[in-house]
């Protein structure tokens, strides 16, 4: 729809589909100017979890002033955007509506073209930010608290998904288990600090396996496994060491991921794999995935922390190339709570 | 003066454009779509036939609340999005007003009611008074006024989430006759018939709903008693819900559900 010819192309990009209120500006989808990010994490740590209601109401409150950091930070105006890019699910519905509704409203009064973007895709692009010589195709194991998708990315925008969790995403488990053991939210961070100190050998959990499917993870019969655990330390009036049980819980999670993952390499052929998402923050995760990678001789690209957590620079970068593509969304873009991985979604 | 209002406070997506004492377009409508999808290309065919110029405008009205918390802040953030494009001011509207001004100029008291759920209404007692009664009016051999007569909308009870039957008694107790109007009309209906001890009868179809015009006429009435003062800034506007979320509630009542919410 339109010539690129050599001029850069600028994106903002809004990111509110769960509790960190974000923005972007993103030139030619691989070179971040800013990546504003206000977490919320310190009211939902308050009630164990992120509460729902509570995060579209911060978001309400916050997103003008992060749009307008985005922008300062990157020394731009909105006039300066080629388009304006935002989440439009999977994740809280009533937190992607925010940035849904405001993206909509800046592309409405600027007249510049709209893009909604899919989360976990922009998960996978913050690899092209981290690693600019990074093109496809290539594997993607995505992990985060809501989701657990091994995915085969054929081509810019082109997925194909290997395989998903039939339960619990693999960060839910760590969220739960760390409320569980006491260490309380958020469990990711927690639980890799811990099981730093404890032993990962000490009790052995249940590697979970989906009987038809050598791809799809299933993590809810581990997490029964680790409560039980401590409900029988509890009534034979044992203590249990959380270091230990977190060590243990963690090295169960991790040997799933990197063995599916390696099963993916083996069978696809890739001589490349990428991790995305909250979980890649996991230091376990990282170690791990990049020794298998090493015994193989497979490229390992992991972006750092930043790129890992919620943040719009990721969805600016998936952004460019649906812009490239020429695909933009209508005025009627909706907010999709459990859109899937390659659904289409421009309607104009 | 030029304001273009949004309305998404309850069942009704609408978008509405005032101009210098007219309404030049409204759009009102109650489907199955969210608002979220009607909203945006209303205010775009909006534009579109009234060839209007968006950096024109002077301001952004919207009805800030109570109402659907989705809905509140479907229209906040579109709000607050346009104001940050355009660097134009908002002017909220409290919805339960937007509401009863549907009804301007009535006799007896008006009497908006949205359904709150939960046993509950969102609602407020309004009247028309005549500040001017027209000059000359009352004077001795002046039959005719000279003038015209200008009620003003006086608000006897401000917006509130009450129990229906809360409302009911001081409807009683105040002894006039009332009209309802809002989408809690057709959830209690039955209950105001054995509550209500005054004559009372339901507003008709094109005033019984929240419409964007009356937002943006209450919202230059506004700017005309108060000028600037009734601008609030884009970047802090926050809705007015009227409520704290659940799980606010619960905590501020002590009740701890953070391990039962999240375990399953």
């Amino acid at each position: 729809m339109m010539t690129t010819e050599n001029k850069d192309i600028t994106i903002l990009a809004i990111e509110s589909s769960c509790d960190e209120t974000a923005a972007a500006v993103v030139v030619n989808g691989r070179t971040v100017l800013s990546n504003e990010i206000s977490s919320q994490i310190d009211i939902h740590t308050l009630y164990g979890g992120v509460v729902p209601e509570i995060a579209s109401r911060k978001h309400t409150e916050r997103i003008n002033q992060v749009v307008r950091k985005a922008l300062q930070t990157a020394g731009k105006t909105l006039d300066d955007m080629d388009a304006i890019a935002v989440t439009c699910g999977p994740g809280l519905v009533g937190a992607l509506l925010i940035g849904v509704s405001e993206a909509k409203a800046l592309a409405f009064a600027t007249g510049k073209p709209l893009i909604g973007v899919h989360h976990i895709e922009g998960h996978i692009c913050a690899n092209f930010i981290a690693a600019p010589e990074l093109e496809p195709p290539f594997l993607c194991l995505v992990v985060s608290g809501g989701h657990t998708h091994l995915v085969l990315v054929k081509g810019y925008g082109e997925y194909e998904i290997l395989g998903r969790t039939r339960d619990d995403a693999a960060g839910e488990a760590f969220d739960k288990v760390a409320r569980a053991i006491g260490l309380g939210y958020p469990g990711g961070p927690k639980i890799d600090k811990a099981a730093r100190e404890g032993n990962p050998d000490a009790i052995a959990f249940p590697r979970g396996k989906v009987a038809e499917s050598a791809y799809d993870f299933s993590f809810s019969g581990l997490k029964s496994a680790v409560l039980n655990y401590i409900n029988s330390c509890d009534m034979k009036g044992e203590t249990f060491s959380v270091e230990d049980v977190a060590a243990s819980f963690q090295k169960a999670v991790v040997e799933v991921l990197v063995s599916h993952a390696m099963a993916g390499v083996e069978q696809y052929g890739a001589d490349k794999i990428a991790l995305a998402g909250g979980v890649a923050s996991n230091s376990a995760l990282r170690a791990a995935m990049q020794e298998a990678c090493g015994e193989r001789g497979v490229t390992f690209y992991c972006p750092p922390p930043v790129l890992c957590t919620d943040n719009a620079a990721m969805i600016g970068c998936a952004a460019y190339y649906e812009f490239l593509q020429g695909k933009c969304s209508g005025y009627d873009l909706n907010a999709m709570p459990n859109l899937a991985l390659g659904e289409k979604r421009e309607s104009r | 003066m030029k304001i273009l209002a949004i309305e998404t406070s309850g069942q009704v997506a609408g978008c509405a454009l005032y101009d210098d004492g007219l309404i030049t377009a409204e759009f009102n409508l109650q489907n199955k779509k969210t608002h979220s999808q009607s909203l945006m290309p209303m205010m775009d065919e909006l534009r579109r036939m009234m060839g209007l110029d968006l950096t024109l405008l002077d301001a952004i009205a919207l009805t800030a609340g109570p109402g659907s918390f989705t809905g509140l802040r479907i229209g906040a953030a579109t709000a607050k999005g346009l104001g940050l494009a355009l660097e134009k001011p908002l002017i909220p509207v409290p919805t339960v007003d937007a509401l009863a001004y549907n009804l301007w100029g009535a006799g007896g008291l008006i009497c908006p009611m949205m359904d709150a759920r939960r046993q509950q209404v969102y609602t407020g007692i309004y009247r028309f008074e005549e500040a001017n009664k027209g000059k000359g009016s009352g004077g001795a051999g002046e039959a005719v006024p000279t003038e015209p007569a200008a009620p003003v909308m006086r608000i006897l009870r401000p917006q509130c989430v009450v129990p229906v039957a809360e409302i009911a008694a001081e409807l009683n107790e105040r002894g006039e006759a009332v009209i309802f109007l809002g989408d809690g009309v057709p959830v209690y209906a039955a209950v105001l018939g054995e509550l209500l001890k005054v004559p009372y009868s339901f507003a008709p179809a094109h005033m019984a709903r929240q419409r964007a015009a009356s937002a943006v006429s209450l919202a230059a009435q506004y700017y005309e008693e108060r000028g600037e003062a009734c601008f609030v800034a884009a970047d802090v506007f926050r809705p007015e819900y009227l409520r704290l979320s659940q799980a606010e509630r619960e905590r501020a009542a002590g009740i701890d559900t953070s391990q039962t919410r999240h375990m399953q």
